[in-house]
């Protein structure tokens, strides 16, 4: 077997329709002015836009239809994810999809279903994953005791302050568990907004200990452990999804200034320096593009297999590289310009920086890419 | 989209499959080439035109090619599979790859009745070799600016001037030739014509050239006035630019036609990972050190995306941006990573990488040494990765010349 493996990459009438309605509705809801309108604002998002995304079932798009959702299943967010990083549209949609697809994952014979249930319906909803900065640990901090009250703070838990519910990873005795808690049970004074440095997200630091948890909302057992595992590649390959629509969208800026701004009376797009960084980037979101939806063809509902996760990881590896890339040089080649607040590549720059981190950076993949391909 | 069930499909597999097993030459003792760039010796090129003669008369090339001109007239798809099963046996190239890919389907498209009856068998049965007249030596990227003069005479052209990098110019039989017809026009390119030539005329001298691997495979070709029948120019005279900038196309796999059969010896990131397999540095297995994992990661990743940009090629919805895009950067993405993996091979090999072919202790022969000095072939040949660089910043990204 060659280490090229699997390499199906099919595309359905129904993500594609999904893909249209998704590409029309981002761009007419969140053009840079409204992006940037949002920036400094508490919520980071227009809460009529997530109503209308709810209206258009995308909370659920990944649900089963027994909890109210339209089972297209996760890849079908795939287009949509794209579609919003192209737009740089924010909001609580990508935390409330992890959110969905954890608990789905995770619920043997139907626990959790009334959440799911919720969600469908448009509840925003979160994980809370992080202990600390380390996307490769294995370690929980975060303890359920056996009194049902749940000790510790949980890091750069997405869209938090939106969130209805959050998902919190925790371990019992040394297992992973997933204990369910609503936003009320969280005091004011539990939560920290972070800083984050793409200012289209919001997320916040947030101190679970002394919420008891009901018994009926914590989920135990081995699919959680393989819920969790899978839930880091889909959140790895939706942001893959997400930073190659924005990969695309920096481009296009880059592109356009390269063929208004002239020098040395010449338009400084014909200068191979500027030239061929651009066309290397193109191809760098070719590539994304080709990884994303290749991952977008081999995940399902079931548990994830090695392709899809070789896929996954590979999608988010080279994403973040090519956003990375697509980012520096916007700013570079927008010159004193490109130094400001006002200019756009600001916006992908930053964006670029928070994304290579979270769901794991690239480096992170590849380590884990060399022992399923090199070790076999 | 083709009409084979995909019953039929495999069932054809099976069969070129089980040809391929039972005729696969034995290892005729002496360096094959890699690509058919590569041909410098008589030796190598009886070898393969043999091999080409039994692959076209068991009618696994020009498959798609109408049967009157030696094809068989059948849906692409077959030839695409016999193709994937040549790959798969590593069987030895279809060396006519001028005719085969370029001159052949180019004929095919826009050649007359009488150019199709005379030329496209022989391209199949590798009896008439091809080569490509472009290049001149103050002439290469800047082929617009081509100086070698057709002058007409009579029922005649008179050529003129020096021709170079000619692949096979000295076995082939004809050229596909782009000569100025008139010097005298306002813009560069209105001035060229394209030519059918018989390279076997007197005036034609193509003289080898040694390669950076100490072989040889192509030839400066000098024309001192040489006189070729007039019916050998294709279409019109100044057509020659658009004809020729048609044939690059074919070159650069932009475009579909060729009469299939390998081009070049497939060298995957395989053979790269299972040479690696007993090399060791700092006395550990080279896959087991954490940089090399990192970069041998990152050069499958860039071999995966070869061939997922090609499947993605094939659906419309997920091309909508910038539709030419893959199909334009395909030989610059492919033929750069295929460099780098080269190169890297090498790397890896510790002391044993400053040894090359002829060397006892080379690993595999010196094999990934001169894959890797060969690998400029296709990175400089059919325009070099910089010129495809720009190609694509202006035609895909509308950036300016
Ligand atoms: C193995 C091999 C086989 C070949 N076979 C044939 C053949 O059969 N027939 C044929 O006609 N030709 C053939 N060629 C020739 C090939 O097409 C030319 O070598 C190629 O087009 C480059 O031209 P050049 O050699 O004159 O280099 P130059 O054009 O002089 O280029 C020198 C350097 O300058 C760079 N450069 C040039 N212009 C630009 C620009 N505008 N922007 C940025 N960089 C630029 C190039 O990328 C290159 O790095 C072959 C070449 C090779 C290596």
């Amino acid at each position: 077997m060659s280490v090229i493996g699997n390499t199906a990459l099919e595309f359905t009438d129904d993500q594609a329709m999904v893909m249209d309605v998704a590409r029309s509705f981002c761009a007419g809801r969140s053009p840079l002015e409204r992006v940037r309108g949002l920036l400094e604002s508490d919520l980071g998002y227009d809460p009529a836009v997530w109503g209308e995304m709810v209206d258009m079932g995308w909370p659920g798009m990944a649900l089963p239809e027994e909890v109210g959702g339209s089972g297209l299943g996760v890849s079908a967010a795939v287009p949509v994810c794209e579609a919003m990083g192209r737009s740089l549209l924010g909001g609580p949609l990508l935390a409330t999809l992890l959110a969905g697809q954890l608990l789905l994952r995770a619920s043997a014979g139907g626990a959790g279903s009334a959440v799911l249930e919720a969600i469908a319906a448009g509840a925003p909803a979160t994980i809370a994953l992080l202990d600390g900065a380390d996307w490769g640990s294995e370690q929980i901090r975060c303890e359920l005791g056996s009194d049902g009250i749940l000790h510790g703070v949980k890091q750069q838990v997405m869209e938090a302050a939106a969130a209805e519910w959050l998902v919190v990873v925790a371990q019992e005795q040394g297992k992973p568990v997933l204990a369910v808690v609503p936003a009320a049970a969280i005091a004011p004074e539990a939560r920290r907004d972070h800083v984050l440095i793409d200012a289209t997200r919001r997320a916040q630091a947030v101190d679970f200990s002394g919420i008891q948890v009901a018994g009926d909302a914590v989920l135990r057992g081995p699919e959680v452990v393989r819920a969790l595992r899978d839930v880091r590649l889909l959140g790895a390959l939706l942001l893959a999804a997400e930073a190659g629509g924005s990969a695309a969208s920096c481009l296009d800026t880059t592109v356009e200034y390269l063929k208004t701004r002239t020098q040395f009376g010449k338009l400084i797009g014909s200068y191979q320096a500027l030239k061929h960084p651009c066309v290397e980037i193109l191809m760098a979101l070719d590539a994304t593009r080709s990884f994303v939806y290749h991952a977008a063809t081999v995940v399902s509902d079931a548990p994830l297999d090695e392709d899809a996760e070789i896929a996954c990881r590979m999608a988010k590896a080279q994403a973040t590289e090519t956003l990375k890339y697509a980012g520096d040089r916007a700013v570079q080649f927008h010159g004193g310009m490109g130094f400001t607040w006002d200019c756009d590549a600001q916006l992908y720059v930053r964006r670029a920086q928070w994304v290579q981190q979270a769901f794991g950076d690239a480096q992170h993949h590849r380590k884990r890419l060399a022992r399923l391909l090199l070790d076999r | 989209m083709s009409q084979v069930s995909d019953r039929e499909k495999a069932e054809f597999r099976q069969q070129v499959g089980a040809w391929m097993q039972a005729n696969r030459p034995a290892d005729p003792g002496f360096l094959l080439p890699q690509s058919f760039m590569e041909v410098g010796s008589e030796q190598q090129l009886d070898f393969l035109r043999e091999w080409q003669h039994k692959v076209w008369s068991a009618g696994y090339l020009g498959m798609a090619w109408p049967r009157q001109y030696g094809g068989q007239g059948q849906d692409p798809v077959y030839q695409s599979i016999a193709d994937q099963e040549m790959r798969r046996h590593g069987v030895p190239i279809c060396f006519n790859v001028i005719g085969l890919g370029w001159a052949g389907p180019l004929i095919n498209d826009i050649g007359t009745e009488a150019e199709k009856a005379r030329y496209l068998k022989g391209i199949l049965s590798g009896e008439d070799i091809w080569c490509q007249g472009f290049s001149e030596p103050d002439h290469g990227s800047d082929l617009g600016s081509a100086q070698l003069r057709a002058r007409r005479e009579g029922d005649e052209y008179v050529l003129n001037g020096t021709k170079i990098w000619t692949t096979m110019g000295n076995f082939a039989k004809y050229m596909i030739l782009l000569a100025r017809t008139n010097p005298q026009v306002e813009r560069k390119y209105d001035g060229l014509s394209f030519f059918l030539a018989p390279m076997q005329v007197p005036g034609i001298d193509p003289r080898p050239i040694r390669k950076l691997t100490g072989e040889y495979g192509f030839t400066e070709t000098f024309f001192t006035d040489a006189r070729i029948p007039a019916s050998c120019l294709m279409g019109e005279e100044g057509q020659g630019w658009k004809i020729a900038m048609r044939t690059l196309q074919y070159e650069r796999g932009a475009e579909a036609g060729a009469a299939g059969g390998l081009a070049f010896v497939r060298i995957a990131i395989d053979d790269m990972i299972a040479e690696l397999a007993d090399v060791e540095r700092d006395g550990e297995p080279a896959l087991q050190d954490p940089a090399v994992r990192d970069h041998v990661v990152q050069m499958i990743m860039e071999e995966k995306a070869v061939v997922l940009c090609d499947r993605r090629a094939a659906i419309q919805a997920l091309t909508t941006d910038y539709p030419f895009s893959l199909p334009l950067s395909n030989k610059l993405r492919f033929t750069e990573s295929t460099r780098r993996m080269r190169q890297m091979a090498i790397n890896l090999q510790g002391a044993d990488g400053g040894l090359y072919v002829g060397d006892t202790a080379a690993r595999q022969g010196g094999f990934w040494q001169r894959a890797y000095l060969n690998s400029f072939s296709a990175t400089i040949g059919g325009g070099t990765s910089q010129v495809q660089a720009n190609i694509i910043a202006e035609h895909i990204l509308g950036l300016p010349k």
